[in-house]
């Protein structure tokens, strides 16, 4: 695979950094990027063979386990600024089981040749979150969200999140050493573009696990929740890149299993 | 008790939190029927602000009910939470559009309500403890010196300074000029003089004559800025007076008051007295009151400061909101229009003195945050407590608060 602008790889790579490794898997139809935690929560970077300027896999699909961080280390070796004008070229090769992940990257006439190790891939979660299934479903645009996000009550052990057909529509609550606090988005608001609730669903999601999603959410336009009838949570993230190109971040996140009443 | 703030006045009321937290590490709100006041003190109890803003200055203000004996609800929330709703003051003004504040004591909640754009709402529960009313006792009558100036004049001054320098030096000089120099402790020995004179404050027409002993190495940097009379918008200094007192605390106060562009008012009297700067607007009193200095030349004259009494060494587990103490502390320094003689201040710390009218509990103070142990602000004229009815004037150590634990 090439391309010729390393920041489109790398920044939707950051989006879903929050641990150590990640699972790659390409497909004819792409490059899909896997990060789970705890079992709880995994997070997928889609990067479609569209973006790519050239893109070819051998056999139907290839799946490999990766340190997420040195291979973000390596497509940003000539540094992270994004000057107008300077990218960096990037071309990948794998080829096959058992070989490492070589990476050749250009700036400016400089060239660099990493290899790094893969590794088994390891069995991946399956939220079985299918269109179907879902009870409750909104798209808003990040603006919106984003200072909430980064400004959430880290004291607090879980984020709730409430979602009905009839007030409060939307509301993301914690509970942490102050007090509590809710943030609520009415169903007309203009940051709403989309409102399909049919079922009040009130559930809860450990906040240090839906941290890391902040990231996204500060890369992308638009965000869409959905809920199923268990609680799982899939957040779903449209980001547009350099070149107006449209890639996919989503978080898929269990409830968390100490429900307690909520506070007032 | 209800009021709804709207525009504008939302990031006054967070530029007005932020101050209050360089204060103290709990915000007392306390509802009146002339508005609603937010108050802090530090733990050393040698600085007290207060913000009190007037009904006119809420869209809609609703003290509460009282009845004849019940007083209006007051309380106090820990800053750090009440500080995290106003953090961010761009985020304030670009969405905020109505802060309500509801205070339900039945559900021991304050409510803090922000309408912001889009229809979005932020609500914050906070806990808060009851409290008994927080209140510095001072009178800005009786002191003998005033200043006033726009804020930005002060601002440009105090900028000169380190941000770690703990006290300052105001004073008289000569040609009717004001000074500002920071505070430097004996232990530096003579200390080399920097003179900071920018262009843009009023320079003196002469240079200052030398009366100082002669600069010596030192490792402590002093730094002295004069201003003419004419910067400030009122002058009304008694020769010779000069007071000290933190610089750190009245940093919170000043970027207020430049931000809102208000003059600033400096009240003060002899050294050891508090230092009282208030800031004043159709809708707005805000005082900041700080401990300073007291002088050891002055000890004679100075009734307060005379007298040293054996009291039982106090207990420090005071009630929070109810201490009430002086210490006297004696430190003298080489003022800047005092005899050029004490360049060596003697530092002796004296025992808890009592003022002869007051039944009130002492103790030894523990510093001032950011000073030598040793050293110790005349602390604050908290008094203990007043019941109803006692004429009003804070110019002796009246007590205006209730005292949970009963008077000693």
């Amino acid at each position: 695979a090439s391309l010729d602008n390393a920041r489109h790889l790398s920044s939707l790579l950051r989006a879903v950094h929050f641990q150590d490794h990640a699972t790659c898997v390409a497909t004819a139809s792409g490059l899909r990027v896997t990060v789970e935690d705890a079992k709880c929560i995994q997070a997928n970077a889609f990067i479609q063979a569209e973006i790519f300027q050239e893109f070819s896999v051998q056999e139907e699909s290839v799946m490999f386990r990766i340190s997420l961080s040195v291979l973000l280390d390596c497509l940003t070796i000539f540094g992270t600024s994004s000057l107008p004008g300077t990218s960096t070229a990037l071309r990948m090769c794998y080829r096959g089981y058992g070989y490492p992940l070589m990476l050749f990257l250009e700036e400016g006439g400089v060239v660099t040749v990493c290899k790094i190790n893969t590794q088994e891939p390891d069995e991946l979660l399956d939220f079985d979150f299918c269109s179907t299934k879902v009870v409750n479903k909104i798209i808003l645009q990040s603006e919106g969200l984003r200072e909430a996000f980064a400004e959430l009550d880290m004291t607090s052990e879980v984020l709730q999140i409430t979602m009905s057909p009839d007030k409060p529509y939307f509301r993301l609550s914690t509970f942490g050493n102050a007090g509590s606090a809710h943030l609520d988005y009415p169903r007309d608001s203009d940051l709403m573009e989309a409102f399909h609730c049919t079922q009040t669903q009130t559930n809860r999601y450990k906040i240090s696990l839906l941290k890391p999603s902040t990231k996204a959410l500060a890369l992308s336009c638009k965000v869409s929740i959905r809920t199923d009838a268990q609680g799982f949570l899939s957040l779903q993230y449209m980001i547009r890149n350099e070149d107006g190109q449209i890639c996919f971040v989503e978080y898929y996140c269990c409830p968390d299993e100490n429900m307690s009443e909520a506070e007032l | 008790m209800k009021c709804v703030i709207a525009g504008g006045n939302v990031k006054v009321l967070g530029r007005a939190v932020h101050s209050l937290s360089r204060i103290g590490d709990e915000l007392y709100l306390e509802p009146t029927e002339g508005g609603l006041s937010l108050r802090a003190v530090n733990s050393s109890r040698s600085a007290f602000a207060s913000f009190l803003f007037a009904p006119l200055f809420f869209q809609l203000y609703e003290p509460g009910s009282t009845g004849p004996d019940t007083e209006l609800f007051r309380c106090k929330v820990h800053m750090k939470s009440f500080l995290g709703i106003f953090r961010s003051l761009p985020s304030l003004e670009k969405s905020v559009g109505k802060c309500l504040i509801l205070l339900k004591p039945r559900a021991s909640r304050l409510v803090l309500q922000l309408h912001c754009k889009y229809g979005v709402t932020k609500t914050h529960n906070l806990a808060f403890q009851e409290c008994e009313r927080l209140q510095a006792v001072f009178d800005t009558q009786r002191c003998a010196s005033r200043l006033c100036a726009p804020a930005r004049v002060l601002a440009e001054a105090v900028v000169h300074f380190p941000l770690t320098l703990a006290e300052v030096t105001l004073g008289t000089g000569p040609g009717g000029k004001i000074g500002l120099r920071n505070y430097v402790e004996e232990e530096a020995g003579e200390s080399c003089r920097v003179r900071g004179l920018p262009p843009t404050l009023g320079c003196p027409s002469a240079p200052h004559p030398p009366r100082f002993p002669p600069p010596e190495l030192s490792k402590t940097m002093v730094t002295e800025l004069w201003l003419a009379e004419d910067e400030f918008q009122s002058v009304a200094m008694a020769p010779g007076s000069h007071i000290t007192f933190c610089l750190k605390e009245f940093r919170g106060l000043l970027s207020f008051a430049e931000a809102s562009n208000l003059p600033l008012t400096i009240h003060f009297d002899e050294p050891g007295r508090p230092v009282i700067f208030t800031l004043d607007d159709t809708v707005l009193e805000v005082h900041l009151v700080l401990a300073t200095l007291s002088d050891l030349e002055s000890n004679s004259q100075s009734p307060s400061t005379n007298g040293v009494s054996h009291l039982p060494a106090p207990s420090d587990d005071f009630p929070d909101d109810l201490e009430s103490y002086m210490v006297a502390m004696e430190t003298s320094e080489g003022g800047l229009e005092g005899p050029p003689s004490p360049t060596f201040p003697l530092r002796t710390p004296r025992p808890a003195e009592s003022q002869p009218e007051e039944e009130e509990e002492e103790e030894e103070e523990g510093a001032v945050p950011g000073t030598p142990p040793h050293k110790k602000f005349r602390s604050l004229f908290f008094g203990s407590v007043m019941t109803p009815g006692r004429p009003g004037p804070a110019t002796s150590q009246e007590v205006l608060a209730e005292d949970s634990d009963g008077e000693s």
